[in-house]
């Protein structure tokens, strides 16, 4: 006897997705979840933007890892309220863990929460964490081919962060290909160039952050 | 290796399912995937197999449907198949595109005895 189920696989974790995302929407907080390969500089990256934003707006950060405490200690020495998640083996965060970790956090006094994923291409973008973007960060470092071989991520992206292009010309890494690929799989996706190492192109990051504070505050009050 | 978290899913669906027909065993399941997911056929039934031991879809056929991904250009409103993601209209090169389908995660389907 045949029973049709008819029932989304990850609806228990878009459920809870989505009553994130409307409870970040209640308190005006903006959500980023970063996700890239381990070591394609996230952290650095992340750290440069709370230098960034310090005094200007208030942020807070959620660490996900597979073990240890090392990014958020490190999160931590910017003074910003960060909470860790160690996922203890699984690859990505999933809805419930988050809605855990941003019950620590005063949300009205909180303007933007970066989510940092664990580092990896494949899984963190199959899951909805109640976040407004997905922000796919890659570098120079790990060549020109990620766009094509990890495909979902550079489609449910709404930014992508170029890191390490100080190393251009030291690595296998050619930006026409990388750039081409990338039209190929989504011809709207910004691309903002940076090296967190010399500060290249991290203007161009943190207008995009601004902007989308302002598209989803309707308005931008925070950014002073 | 996010396909052990879906295959739990499944089978705290399936769990579900069965308890409300009163199946004393499930012998199939059917999923749909789209082809957006990133999803080995191999792993999900390999981790099918080993999640559900002391199931009631103990010893259950995995069958999965992957679903073609396919589009329309906002610009021409062609439909065309997504294939080897590429996802620019064939008739205008346009890259202003939706998503018609290829999305799906499904538990579509299941079979067992009571």
């Amino acid at each position: 006897m045949e029973i049709k189920v008819m029932k989304n696989i990850l609806g228990a974790n878009q459920q809870r997705a989505d009553n994130v995302r409307a409870m970040l929407r209640g308190h005006n907080t903006l959500m980023l979840n970063l996700i890239g390969s381990p070591g394609c500089g996230k952290t650095t990256l992340l750290e440069k933007t709370l230098e960034r934003f310090k005094g200007r707006c208030n942020v807070a950060v959620i660490e996900g890892d597979v073990a240890s405490d090392r990014d958020a200690r490190r999160i931590q020495a910017h003074d910003v309220p960060v909470v860790l998640i160690n996922t203890d083996g699984a690859c990505h965060l999933e809805s419930i863990s988050i809605e855990k970790a941003l019950a620590e956090f005063d949300l009205d006094a909180i303007d933007i929460v970066f989510v940092e994923n664990v580092g990896n291409l494949v899984c963190p973008a199959e899951f909805d964490i109640g976040e407004y973007a997905k922000i796919a960060v890659s570098s120079v470092a790990e060549g020109d081919d990620k766009p094509e071989k990890y495909p979902l991520l550079f489609r449910e992206a709404k930014a992508v962060v170029l890191n390490k292009t100080d190393l251009t010309g030291l690595c296998e890494f050619n930006r026409n290909t990388f750039m081409e690929s990338l039209g190929r799989l989504n011809g709207r996706l910004p691309v903002l160039e940076v090296s967190c190492r010399n500060g290249t192109g991290l203007e161009g990051w943190f207008s995009w952050i601004e902007e989308a504070l302002r598209i989803y505050t309707g308005s931008g009050p925070h950014i002073t | 290796m996010h396909e052990y978290s879906i295959i739990e899913n499944v089978l705290s669906i399936v769990a579900e399912t069965a308890a409300a027909r009163s199946l004393s065993r499930v012998t199939t399941v059917t999923l749909r995937i789209g082809r957006l997911h990133q999803v080995s056929a191999d792993i999900m039934r390999f981790a099918f197999t080993i999640a559900s031991q002391d199931t009631v879809a103990h010893g259950a056929a995995l069958s999965i449907e992957f679903v073609d991904i396919t589009a329309r250009c906002h610009d021409c409103g062609a439909q065309f198949v997504v294939g080897e993601h590429v996802y620019v209209c064939g008739a205008c090169g346009g890259a202003d595109i939706d998503i018609l389908s290829g999305d799906e995660l499904i538990v579509q389907s299941m079979e067992g005895e009571t």
